[in-house]
């Protein structure tokens, strides 16, 4: 048998590296043509590598797409960074029609089991499309597990049950009203993958690093970083962002009613110890192993609708995970990944307005977590919340 | 909620002065020409007295070399630096306007990911002049930007926000990495443009880097003492470090603000890593004290003013730093003479600087 040639060498190292080549569009033709081949046959092909190719303008290549029928966006190359077994997507149903939902996040969906908790207030049927790995909860679920119990698990509440009956390590939750966005590059964001990374990477809350997350690639800790800080801490909440419809309260919503997030801004930071921050329920991952007893809706507003403005639930659960993260030394991330909010329910916030009590339920919330000291001798995360809820009365 | 104002920014160009430290040449000017001529220059000439700076034709600017700094200053000249970029400082102190900003001889105008070029000035201009909001952290970043605001859950009460006192910029390129990472990645060049700007919570510190740099002189002016570096000390790369951390505890104890982030300006020289490694030796070890010191640090509520917190922040240096190397005590002395220089340059208004000498022109 002869041996590799040099230039067959060359393509295998460079199909190793692929995900990570810019450019081909200097190789000759034949060349292009031979690593696309071998790409498909080590399964490497993604959406990126995809663009690469027929970025080089071969028309072989192209012709070879169209006969095999590759499509984008396609199935995702396995993340070789998680597992199913680690990881639950839990998604609230505020809403019956989650077709196009869940078909918009079927690549990133479709490995992991899903928990769907429906909102015990909503009477319609769910309508989900087949294929996943998934299991609906339902009020008679809630109930029968829990019987009565002090927490309302309608609306917004509902996914909380859905952490409670989780058995991962990992949970990934994302509103209903929420797709995949595109990044600057025009690669649809792998909001799983980017969680993932973001739980799987240091945190680093004890000083600032100006180029954000060093772990990221192509970056690192700046000078005058203390080198003692750089191990990091261990990353037990991710919070993520929103393009086009953000966050708003129902206030900003009325008066910026034509405001749209449109800056995406590419990065992860650590949110820094004894900082505090309103995390949003709407994009969020968590360690569930670790953080889940923190993970509960304490604070309900006396009028909270379905609307995610008329809720502060998730807002009080970041807090309460923050000051516990913080004393037991673990860290919290914001920034990546984006998801696109629509908004079709921007409109109606006016309406929320009238009955709205959120104006004054900050001001008094936040000085509570910012001066709340956990006893040195909680050094679980639930003897943290125990003693947190002990203030509180 | 944040109104975000979409009037064009202000030049403010008599109101801000933009100082240089160089020992070589100001070329580099040439390419920030468009953004930097109507402003006035305060350029501080370390090294060589002797040389002759050539400055690009049609800036307005007034030149200070080391002759220029021992005859103004007298015996308080020994708390700038020598044979190090921390000399800038002495720029703020002779500096009669209410806003600085720094920037390095080797750094030059970026493209923004559309291909534009950016003005820094302008993006700093409006750093400053929006509020800073260190009280609680917003998710959406800067809310005063146009196109973003406070997110739900953000109280009321605090988004009026606090002054901006400090405006830190980032740099495309060349990163900057301390010499033991630029040794390990010598390769590794910022590629990332992060589109936000940031205030840094209170109570939490920063590296601060002075290549892309400024600040509200009136409201923090004194805090920004670059510190004993170069000629004759153990110790160099730790200047605009040891400002960072004096400023933020000062910052946050008094109630103003600091924003990081755009703008981006593009690092073009990488230092030499070996040379880097023989100035930041001792700092690399120091700074694993030096931390520690920082995020301790209480100031009494007496300390009303910068220049009193700062006098304060001497006296602990002397008192917990002196004990990890004799070099803390001289930097004690060093910030108790900077104090001493800046009031007597920047006497308050009616009063007369003492001065030796007028500025001299160009």
């Amino acid at each position: 048998m002869r041996p590799p040639s040099l230039l067959s060498l060359t393509l295998d190292s460079a199909l190793l590296h692929i995900a990570h080549i810019a450019d081909l569009s200097h190789l000759p033709d034949h060349l292009v043509i031979d690593l696309f081949r071998r790409t498909l046959s080590a399964g490497k092909l993604t959406e990126k590598v995809l663009k690469l190719f027929l970025a080089t303008g071969c028309e072989e290549i192209i012709l070879a797409v169209q006969l095999l029928n590759i499509k984008q966006p396609i199935v995702p190359v396995l993340p070789t960074r998680c597992s199913e077994s680690e990881v639950d997507i839990v998604i609230a149903a505020l809403q019956p029609n989650l077709t196009t939902f869940f078909e918009a996040w079927r690549p990133f969906f479709s490995r992991f089991h899903i928990i769907v908790v429906k909102d015990p207030d909503m009477a319609e049927n769910l309508q989900i499309p087949t294929g996943f790995d998934l299991k609906v909860y339902t009020k008679s679920d809630i109930n029968g597990v829990l019987g009565a119990s002090s927490i309302n698990f309608s609306g917004h509440s509902c996914r909380y049950f859905g952490y409670l009956v989780s058995r991962k390590k990992y949970v990934i939750s994302i509103d209903d009203n929420c797709l995949p966005v595109k990044d600057t590059a025009g690669s649809t964001v792998d909001v799983v993958a980017q969680h993932m990374a973001n739980l799987k990477t240091p945190a680093t809350p004890f000083f600032f690093n100006t180029l954000y997350d060093p772990y990221r690639k192509g970056v690192d800790f700046v000078r005058g970083y203390p080198f003692s800080l750089r191990e990091g801490v261990e990353c037990m909440l991710s919070c993520g962002l929103w393009m086009h419809n953000a966050d708003y309260d129902p206030m900003t919503h009325v008066v910026k009613r034509n405001q749209r997030n449109t800056t995406y801004v590419d990065a992860v930071m650590t949110v820094p110890l004894g900082a505090m921050l309103p995390v949003s329920g709407i994009n969020v991952a968590f360690n569930r192993d670790v953080l889940g007893p923190a993970m509960f809706p304490g604070l309900r507003l006396q009028n909270e609708g379905k609307h995610r403005w008329d809720t502060l639930e998730d807002i009080w659960n970041g807090l309460c995970a923050k000051v516990v993260c913080d004393s037991l030394g673990y860290g919290v991330k914001t920034g990546l990944p984006y998801v696109m909010r629509s908004d079709a329910e921007a409109g109606k916030a006016l309406e929320s307005l009238k009955d709205w009590e959120g104006v004054k339920v900050m001001d008094d919330v936040l000085p509570f977590f910012q001066s709340l000291k956990l006893s040195r001798t909680a050094v679980t995360v639930d003897d943290c919340v125990k003693g947190a809820s002990w203030n509180c009365t | 909620m944040a109104s975000a104002s979409h009037a064009p920014t202000p030049l403010l160009k008599d109101e801000l002065d933009i100082v240089i430290p160089t020992i070589r040449n100001l070329d580099f000017l040439e390419m920030w020409r468009p953004f930097f001529q109507p402003y006035h220059l305060i350029i501080v000439q370390d090294g060589d007295p002797s040389k002759t700076i050539r400055v690009p034709e049609g800036f307005d600017y007034e030149l200070y070399n080391r002759n220029d700094i021992n005859r103004m200053l007298g015996p308080k000249a020994s708390c700038i630096s020598f044979k190090d970029s921390a000399c800038r400082c002495f720029g703020y102190m002779v500096s009669k306007k209410k806003y600085i900003y720094t920037i390095d001889d080797d750094c030059f105008v970026a493209k923004d990911p559309s291909g534009k070029d950016i003005n820094a000035l302008e993006q700093h201009i409006k750093n400053l002049l929006s509020p800073s909001t260190p009280f609680f952290f917003n998710t959406l970043y800067d809310p005063y930007r146009v196109g973003a605001d406070f997110v739900r859950g953000y109280p009321f009460s605090l988004r009026e926000g606090v002054p901006t006192a400090v405006s830190h910029g980032l740099w495309l390129n060349i990163p900057d990495y301390d010499a033991p990472t630029q040794l390990v990645k010598p390769l590794e060049r910022n590629t990332r443009y992060v589109d936000a700007i940031l205030t840094i919570p209170k109570g939490t510190l920063f590296p601060m880097c002075g290549m892309n740099l400024a600040f509200d002189r009136e409201l923090i002016g004194p805090a920004m003492y670059f510190g004993l570096m170069g000629d004759g000390q153990p110790i160099g790369r730790y200047d605009d470090m040891w400002a960072g951390w004096c400023t933020k505890v000062i910052t946050d104890h008094l109630g103003l603000g600091v924003k990081t982030g755009l703008p981006y300006i593009w690092h073009s020289k990488a230092s030499n890593p070996f040379v880097n490694l023989k100035k930041e030796y001792n700092g690399i070890f120091w700074q694993e004290e030096l931390i520690p010191f920082f995020q301790s640090v209480s100031l009494p509520k007496e300390a009303t003013t910068v220049q009193k917190c700062y006098l304060e922040l001497a006296k602990q240096v002397r008192a917990k730093l002196g004990k990890v190397d004799g070099y803390f005590n001289k930097l004690a002395d060093s910030m108790v003479t900077w104090i001493e220089a800046w009031d007597e340059l920047n006497p308050p208004k009616g009063g007369v600087p003492t001065a030796n000498g007028p500025p001299p022109k160009k």
